[in-house]
């Protein structure tokens, strides 16, 4: 049975090479069916191989450990360096291929409703399998080199899935950014590669086994260190996790299967791999790895607490988790680690298929403030998601409680400011959590509001209406000062008419009364038109005044618009109450905003539905595979133990560790409880605790950039300099001597026969001297 | 006086100046033949001479290998000569240094 384990990368490698062949012929859906077919062989590939282990004796002697080792062929025969295509076959390693395959057929049946309608459909299913054919390649490898071939194709993979859809610059930066950042833990990986080979002259994991207790402890340290050096950058720690949260610009089913279940625990399941090598390593090391695990996951929790893409959330707290189970590592605690591990690739990836599914709803906005009140559109995705809501903020009896209780107390035993730090983490993933359900499923329905950036450009159509009244308004007051200039001087005229006309009146006594009367009534026409002109002038006056009025009301608005956009990014948003719109109309609305009061989110298909399910049974029952209850119950523990040097087991009493627990279960509440007063009642405003500096990540990305761009850019062009001017200079040397050497050394070739018997009569002479001169007479 | 192995030696030395010598100041091709079979010649006496001092018949034997050898290079040799002399009359040593480097 347990020959069945190369069935288990054979079938994704059949399934990448047919897509591969024919997949734009098949296209969609046939190419994800047999992507998914092809996990699901491999998925009971590795069922078969369990059951073959079990069968396996647990407790034979020391070097039979229900451990098969399956070899296929020689791959590097190189003198004493000998390495083989083969499969190592223990609980270990079983353990991660049952979750891979398993997690990863669900993750390739949701995607063949994820990607529906996407132009590179079957492009998407083929990098899926190499993905999952990779990193099965990782997890079964008999020796390091087998492991390393899997980490760096697991690594291209992720390159190819985070900049699938390249066509969008920021896309592809992103994937490029998370191979290069890989790039410097690579170099640890394969230095300790190196050094275990020049140690013990084998990177077979067997013999690594066998004599990893001979190992000095200094070598030990500097394997132990390299391997975190290398797992540090695979999974997502300090310093080089900034990697992880761009890489969530690949679709969400990658995000799900690639960057939260299987391939960023690759490096806790190298540590784990090589827990006999850090046995022997100075107790410092492991320390290490305790701490960079820790400060990881605090790091990573306030960061997501700021952060308002529904997938970046998810993202720092997958930093943030594996940092509890580097926190395990470090603690000596590797079932624990093992057993987060599992728990989270099931409550992970289940919030990660429910974010896509969200996503997917609402038309692929992925801003949870433009969410709210999703709980009844999309019924099974928020019943699925709640579910892993629970399970990730450590509610009894969702599988997270248990996996992280299990660290919390490994933590408490080996240093109490450990456990401090991974305590309040919890507090802090409970907060982040509820706040993402909260914003996401409950509160008032936000995706048909107005939104800042629309209102700001209302705001400046406005401004340029008003601007252009009161120009016409100015131009108006001019036409109305022409106007009352005209009757004036009209006015003037039919006055001095009037006077003449009075003195002729009073000259011609006999009076000409009709010319008198017209002159009155010019006089009165010319005083109306004066009238008129004035009114114009007044009203021409008023206008441009109120139109004045106007373009500075708008100017206010732009500026109150600005002004909150220039903020932290929420300020104008307002989880509980709707924008307000003032006096704007309906049909004035930016058509954007109208078609979203047209949109209707809807719940995903039953490909993406039906895994949410499935992942949401695991994320309630897994904790059932290593209950602390008795010693009968610590399932995982009995069946990782033949892979561990030292099986660590908690020494503290049993009162201590119901305290512990009662202790995380309160911590979770607080959390939720303060994201309950934050965002569901409203009690405090959301700003006090989203600090703007946390939702630029600390600066840390920010920081990098610039030392990388000034000091550090300066520090490149010195090894540059170095390496154009030295390391070529030596290769272009030796190269420039040989070819002035040949060129002077050809003169000797001169084709002159005698010229060449002279100079090997010369060469006889010189030897018969040298002959001569040894000789003793 | 018996002619002792020295004498032939000697004979064997001054044949085969002669023959170096000749072959780096002739420059006619036939001419430089001669002195190649001249040093040639030169080395067979001093092999039987010595192998006939030491008793050892392997002298005789190199001497065979060696006018084997001289049969060969005339045989190539004068093929050569005369090809290159239906080209060009009157051609010298020096003057075929086409394959100068």
């Amino acid at each position: 049975m347990v020959e069945a384990a190369w069935l288990i990368p054979a079938f994704p490698l059949a399934g990448f090479l047919l897509l591969l062949l024919v997949g734009p012929k098949l296209g969609e859906p046939r190419s994800g069916w047999i992507a998914t077919a092809a996990m699901g062989g491999s998925f009971a590939a590795a069922v078969t191989t369990y059951i073959g282990l079990l069968g396996l004796d647990a407790h034979g002697d020391a070097d039979n450990d229900r451990q098969y080792v399956q070899t296929l062929f020689e791959w590097v025969p190189a003198g004493d360096f000998q390495v083989d295509i083969g499969f190592l076959v223990d609980p270990l390693s079983v353990t991660m291929t049952l979750f891979i395959t398993g997690v990863g057929a669900l993750i390739h049946l949701y995607s063949i409703g994820y990607m529906h309608g996407d132009p590179k459909f079957s492009k998407f299913f083929l990098y899926l399998n190499l993905f999952a054919f990779s990193m099965l390649m990782l997890v079964l490898g008999d020796n390091m080199l087998l492991t390393f071939l899997g980490w760096e194709g697991v690594g291209a993979c992720s390159y190819f899935l985070i900049a699938f859809w390249f066509d969008d610059e920021a896309n592809a930066s992103a994937g490029k950014k998370a191979f290069v950042t890989n790039r410097i833990g690579d170099w640890g990986f394969m230095v300790a590669m190196f050094l275990m080979f020049t140690t013990i002259g084998s990177i077979q994991y067997t013999d690594i086994f066998a004599n990893a207790a001979g190992i000095s402890e200094s070598t030990a340290t500097a394997i132990t260190l390299l391997l975190l050096v290398g797992a540090v950058g695979k999974s997502a720690q300090i310093p080089l996790f900034v990697w992880l949260p761009d890489a969530m610009a690949g679709p969400t089913p990658v995000s799900a299967l690639i960057h939260a279940a299987t391939m960023v625990t690759s490096g806790v399941y190298l540590l784990t791999r090589m827990n006999g090598v850090i046995d022997v390593s100075a107790s410092w090391a492991p320390t290490t790895i305790a701490w960079v695990g820790a400060a990881t996951a605090l790091f990573a929790a306030t960061i997501a607490v700021s952060q308002n893409d529904i997938k970046k959330v998810l993202a720092y707290s997958t930093v943030s988790q594996l940092g509890y189970m580097f926190l395990a590592i470090g603690t000596g605690a590797y079932v624990a680690a093992i057993f987060h591990m599992i728990t989270h690739a099931f409550f992970k990836a289940l919030l990660f298929l429910g974010s896509g599914s969200v996503i997917h709803g609402m038309d692929n906005d992925q801003d949870m403030r433009h969410y709210g009140a999703l709980r009844k559109l999309m019924p099974i995705t928020s019943a699925t998601f709640i579910i892993g809501w629970l399970a990730i903020a450590g509610v009894p009896p969702f599988a997270g409680f248990w996996s992280k209780d299990e660290i919390l107390a490994f933590a408490w035993e080996e240093n109490k400011l450990l456990w401090a730090v991974g305590f309040i983490t919890a507090i802090l993933t409970a907060f982040y959590m509820s706040r993402q359900v909260f914003m996401t499923f409950f509160g008032r329905y936000r995706f048909a509001d107005v939104r800042a950036e629309e209102l700001e450009e209302l705001a400046a159509m406005k401004v340029a209406a008003a601007e252009t009244a009161v120009t016409e308004a100015e131009a108006g007051i001019g036409d109305a000062e022409a106007a009352v200039a005209k009757a004036t001087e009209k006015l003037e005229k039919a006055s001095e008419k009037l006077v003449t006309r009075e003195a002729e009146m009073a000259d011609a006594d006999a009076a000409d009364e009709k010319a008198t009367e017209k002159a009155t009534k010019n006089l009165d026409k010319a005083r109306d038109g004066v009238e008129k002109a004035q009114v114009a002038a007044d009203e021409a006056t008023t206008a441009v005044e109120a139109a004045r009025r106007a373009v500075s009301a708008a100017q206010a608005q732009v500026a109150h618009v600005a002004a909150a956009s220039m903020g932290s990014g929420s300020l104008e948003f307002d989880l509980f109450v709707a924008p307000d719109l003032g006096d704007i109309a309906e049909e004035d609305l930016p058509e954007a905003a109208r078609a979203r009061r047209e949109y209707h989110p809807h719940e995903s298909p039953w490909t993406m539905t039906l895994p949410l399910v499935i992942l949401a049974g695991a994320a309630i029952v897994a904790g059932g595979m290593n209950l602390p209850f008795a010693s009968d119950l610590h399932f995982l523990d009995h069946w990782l133990e033949p892979t561990l040097v030292h099986p660590a087991h908690l020494t503290s009493s049993a009162s201590v560790k119901w305290i512990l627990a009662i202790v995380a279960v309160m911590g979770g509440a607080i959390g939720i409880a303060a994201a309950v007063m934050i965002y569901l009642k409203g009690r405090f405003p959301a700003s006090k605790v989203e600090l703007p500096i946390m939702a630029e990540g600390w600066r840390f990305d920010e920081s990098i950039a610039n030392f990388m761009g000034g000091p550090g850019r300066k520090g490149f062009d010195l090894v540059a300099w170095f390496d154009a001017t030295f390391v070529d200079g030596a290769v272009n040397g030796v190269g420039r001597v040989v070819r002035e050497g040949g060129g002077q050394l050809r003169r000797l070739q001169s084709g002159l026969v005698r010229s060449y018997a002279a100079m090997v009569a010369i060469g006889a002479i010189g030897l018969i001297i040298w002959f001569l001169s040894r000789a003793s007479f | 006086m018996e002619v002792s192995t020295d004498w032939y030696l000697i004979l064997s030395a001054v044949l085969f100046s002669i023959g170096a010598t000749g072959l780096l100041i002739r420059r006619n091709p036939l001419v430089m033949f001669m002195c190649v079979e001249l040093m040639l010649n030169a080395v067979n006496i001093s092999f039987v001479a010595l192998g006939t001092e030491l008793n050892d018949v392997s002298g005789q034997i190199a001497v065979f290998f060696v006018l084997v050898v001289a049969a060969v290079e005339v045989v190539v040799g004068l093929a050569l000569v005369v090809a290159i002399n239906r080209r060009r009359r009157g051609a010298t040593a020096d003057d075929i240094s086409v394959l100068r480097g």
